[in-house]
Order: C-alpha cells, then structure tokens, then sequence
C-alpha cells in the first residue's frame, strides 16, 4: 500500500514535471542561478581565502647589506632577529642567492641578462627576509632595526613600504569581515528568488490542488509529486550548475593564475568538484522541498 | 416529522468518537450495519439538521434548512442565482462550514469530521461542476484513474474499472485525449466518469449543463438519471426549467435561503 502510493506519486511528480515543460524551465533556470550566486560564493570564499594568505606572507621586512660585509656580521644580526617574539621568520639570501633569483626572474628579457653580463661583476646585495606573526607587527620589528643601527644594515625596505603594507593589513580585515556579510546577503536572496519561483509555479497549480482535494486526495497524496517536483528541480539545478562552473572555472584559471599563481581555480574546481556537487545537491533540494512544502499550504487548506 | 430525540441520540454516538478516529468511525459505521439501519428509516441516508450558513452579518446563504435524502433518491435542488443552491452543496463536501446545523451521511456527521480526514468523506460523494474541474495536464483516463489512485486502490482494479466506466459515459475512444482536445460535453462525461469510479453513495452536481448545449444537456441528464437508475443518489442542483421539469421527480425550491417547497415529482415553480 505504502509503496503503491510512493510509486504512484513519484509518477506524478515525475510526469507533472514533464507536461509542464516550460515551467520546470524556468523554475529550473532561476535555481540554477541562484545556486550559481551560492557557487561563485563558494569560489571567491576560498580566493579570498588563498589571497590573503599569500599577501600576507608577502608582506615582509627585507634588511640589505652592504656588499662587504661578511656572513658573520650578517648571521649575527639574523640570531638577534629571530629571537624577537613578533618574528616567525627570517631567511638569508645571500649575494650569489640573490643573483640567481634575479637572474631566473628576467629569464626571458635578453636585454637584462646580458646587462648584467656585461656588468661582470654581481651588484646585488645580501639581504635578510623577515617575516611577522601578525602583518601589523612590522613597524615595531623595523623600530627595532633602526635603533640598534647596525654597521653592516644598508637599508631597511620597510619604510619604502610602509603605507602599502599598513594599507593592506586593514584592507585584509576589511575584506574578511564584509566578505561573510556580502556573502550572506547574496546567499539571501538567490535563495529568496528560488523561493519565489516555486511559489509562483504552485500557483499556477491551485486550481488543481483544490480539484485533487474535491476528488478525495489526502493532503499528502496531494504534497507529493510537488515535493517530487522540487527534488527534481534541485537535482537538476545543481547539476547544470556543476557543469556550467566547468568551462568557466576553465577560462577564468590562467587569468586568475597571472594574479596570484599559487591559486589554480580549475585545479582547485577539480579536486573539490564531488564536495561542490554534494554542496549544490543539498542546497537546490533544500531550497526545492522546502519552498514547495511552504508554498502549497496554504492551497491544500480546502 | 423527525423527533429530535432521534437525532440527539445519533450525535451522541457519531461526536465523542469523531474527532479523533474519524477513520475508524467510518468503518464501524460499515461494521456496525444494523445499528445503521435502525437510524436510517428516521433520518435517511443524508439528512441536513437545521442548517444555516451566514457569510456575513447582514446576508444569509441558508436559513433553518432541514432535509432528509433517502437512498436512491433523484432530487433537484432549485431556485434563483443566490438561492443558496450551491452553498448547499458546498456544505455536504465541507468546502464550506455551516454556521448552524449538522450534516450527517450514512450515519456519521459530516460535520464533525476532522478537515485533515475530510478525503474519507469526499470519496464517498462524486462532484460534478458546471466547469467540469479536470486536471487539465492529465489524460480523461489518468483523470479517472486519479481519483481511484488517491483512494488506494489496487492497480488491477483501476485498469479493470476505469474503462468500464467510460464505456458508461460513452467516451471510449477519447480515454487518451487531455481535457482541451475535447469538447465540452466530453469533458463534463469524463467528470462524471471521475466522480463514479468510486462507487459513491451520492452524486452531486452542480449546475452540471450550465455551460452546454441543449443536445449535450440532454445527454449529461440521461447520464445521471441512468446512474441514478443503478442505485445512487443523485443531488441536481439547476436553475433550468425545462430539465428540472423534464426529469419529474423530487424537487426542492430555495427561496433566500429557505426551503419554499419540497415535492416528490415537483415542478420548477419559481
């Protein structure tokens, strides 16, 4: 008996899905969007995310040397650093370092490399990198520097940079903060849309639901293939949705890459992509069999 | 007349259990057949025990309306547009709540019956409307078939009973086709056809031939004399003369919501 009905019902929701063509279309398309918005969401999160890191480790406070001063002389001044508390790291480039990093980065521009040929000899100079714990630490760790006035310290890079790096460790605070709140919203209201959306297409559906009742259909008789529909919608939103992100993840990756090469969005797509499909399921058949439970309620009341 | 203490003792054995065992209540009814019997003489298969309906404070749809159907009865209901006709029979459905009165149908009060339990009584009434309700993305025969599918029964018997009743109807060859590809009076067989297939104890319709012609009219009327012939009770309510007087049987006339006359083989007198 309980099964009969369950089978009887998935066949109506099933076939009501297909005769209404144009309006599954549609109710389909609006959930796809809005679990697209909840999709790129997902995206910019883990962007942000990897930015942030990035920039922050990016962020650090480069000591140069002068040319002749010797690895002694240096490495004391890296074992005064590192026992600062705000400090979690300092690493030494040394003048040979320096000029390989130099060399591999202008490894395409002839005119640089044979510049520097022509030179003879190496115009770089040895450097410690420091890093902070926390990105407004800085301005206390280059303080410190500039007091003890080392012989050996060329310039401190930190005071070239300083606005930029002040400007960025209240930037990132910013964006992590807004960014849930932003996120939040959107999520609001591509869900208020699908909502809507289902809403109407059960309107549509009144005059049947109140027939169905007439006829002697229990409500749940009645719920069913609704519900079914949603399941339906849901399932088929967030496929399209998984699909769509494929080309766009695709195309928007070697841009994104020429930003910030340690965040590869295909690559990132593609080893999520089960979690990202699941995700999706569980949004659009959430948001389709809640919307249609809510919205046909009221329509049963006959 | 009824003696009320008849109906007293009726509600007192359909209220207390009522509310919460609907279901149940309508199988003991059936079980309890005797006991069914021995209300039946007095008060009929469907009785309306002082209805009136208010919609609001200055209009009544129905005043103090008492009527007792008996099994197998053919009746008209008529009177002018605003008569109260279809809010008569909004009531016996429950699509509309009394103000005053009960309903009762083979014995149970109509009602008492919980709205989530209203299905119980709605499968054993066949509604028929001027505009026909068919669910316009179903087939005649899923249309038909629907109806045995929210009622549970058995695949075998809808495959075995629905077209049987269309032969009924007469709509055999147009089983396949959806409510738009056929015409009117088709489209009020097939409703017939829906409202029949459960074997219910009363049919009701609604101003069925409003909206046909008059060689379509005719046919729909046969119809429901015929299944009227086979054992059901057939509640007619119409506002046309010719039909009412045609069929010459029991007719009762509203008037602003009173009952004016009641006559077995009535005349449509307004």
């Amino acid at each position: 008996m309980f099964l009969t009905t369950l089978k009887r019902v998935i066949k109506a929701g099933y076939l009501s899905f297909k005769r209404n063509g144009w309006l599954s279309t549609a109710t389909v398309m609006v959930m796809t969007m809005a679990l697209f918005v909840l999709g790129i969401l997902i995206f910019l999160g883990a962007l942000t995310t990897t930015a942030l890191d990035v920039l922050e480790s990016k962020v650090d406070i480069s000591v140069y040397f002068v040319s002749d001063a010797s690895e002694e002389n240096i490495f004391s001044v890296k074992r005064e650093i590192e026992v600062l508390p705000d400090v979690s790291a300092v690493s030494y480039i040394s003048k040979d370092g320096a000029l390989e990093i130099f060399r591999e980065r202008h490894r395409g521009s002839a005119l640089i490399i044979e510049a520097l040929d022509e030179l003879g000899e190496n115009p770089l100079e040895a450097s410690l990198n420091i890093q902070a714990r926390d990105p407004s630490n800085y301005s206390a760790i280059s303080t410190f520097l500039l007091e003890k006035n080392y012989p050996a310290v060329d310039k401190i890079n930190y005071f070239e940079n300083q606005v930029v790096i002040d400007r960025l460790a209240a930037i990132f605070g910013t964006v992590r903060g807004g960014g849930a709140v932003l996120a939040l919203m959107l999520a609001f209201i591509a869900v208020l849309v699908a909502f809507n959306t289902i809403r109407l297409a059960i309107y549509t559906m009144r005059e049947e639901v109140g027939i169905m009742r007439f006829v002697g259909a229990a409500a749940w008789f009645i719920r069913g293939p609704f519900i079914v529909n949603g399941i339906l919608y849901g399932t088929i939103a967030a496929a399209v949705t998984t699909l769509i992100f494929f080309p766009l993840a695709w195309l928007a990756s070697p841009r994104l890459l020429l930003v910030l090469p340690s965040f590869d969005l295909f690559h990132y797509f593609l080893a999520n992509i089960l979690q990202f499909f699941a995700i999706m399921l569980v949004a659009g058949i959430g948001l389709g069999v809640l919307s249609s439970m809510i919205s046909i309620r009221r329509y049963l009341r006959v | 007349m009824l003696p009320t203490n008849s109906s007293e003792k009726l509600v007192s054995f359909a209220t207390p259990i009522s509310y919460k065992f609907e279901c149940s209540v309508l199988n003991a009814v059936v079980k309890l057949y005797s006991l069914r019997l021995h209300n039946f003489d007095i008060i009929g298969m469907i009785f309306f025990d002082n209805i009136s309906k208010q919609y609001n404070h200055h209009t009544a749809a129905l005043r103090n309306v008492t009527l007792r159907i008996q099994p197998k009865e053919f009746i008209s209901v008529v009177g002018s547009s605003g008569a109260g006709k279809t809010t008569l029979l909004k009531l016996l459905i429950r699509e509309e709540e009394p103000s005053e009165g009960k309903i009762f149908l083979d014995g149970f009060e109509v009602t008492a019956v919980h709205r989530r339990d209203l299905h119980h009584v709605r499968r054993r009434i066949g509604t028929i409307f001027q505009d026909y309700k068919l669910l316009p993305d179903r087939t005649a025969y899923e249309n038909v078939a629907f109806a045995m599918e929210a009622a549970g029964r058995r695949d075998e018997e809808i495959h075995e009973d629905v077209p049987q009743v269309f032969e009924l109807v007469g709509l055999t060859d147009r089983m396949e086709s959806f409510p738009h590809q056929l015409s009117g009076g088709e489209q009020q067989r097939v409703a017939i056809a829906r409202a029949l297939v459960n074997r219910p104890d009363v049919i009701l319709a609604d101003e069925p031939t409003g909206n046909l012609d008059p060689v379509n009219t005719w046919e729909i009327i046969k119809l429901l004399q015929k299944i009227n012939e086979l054992g059901t009770i057939v509640i007619l309510a119409s506002h046309n003369k010719e039909v009412i007087n045609t069929i010459d049987k029991r007719v009762v006339v509203l008037d602003r919501g009173m009952v004016v006359s009641d006559q077995e083989r009535g005349k449509y007198l307004l």
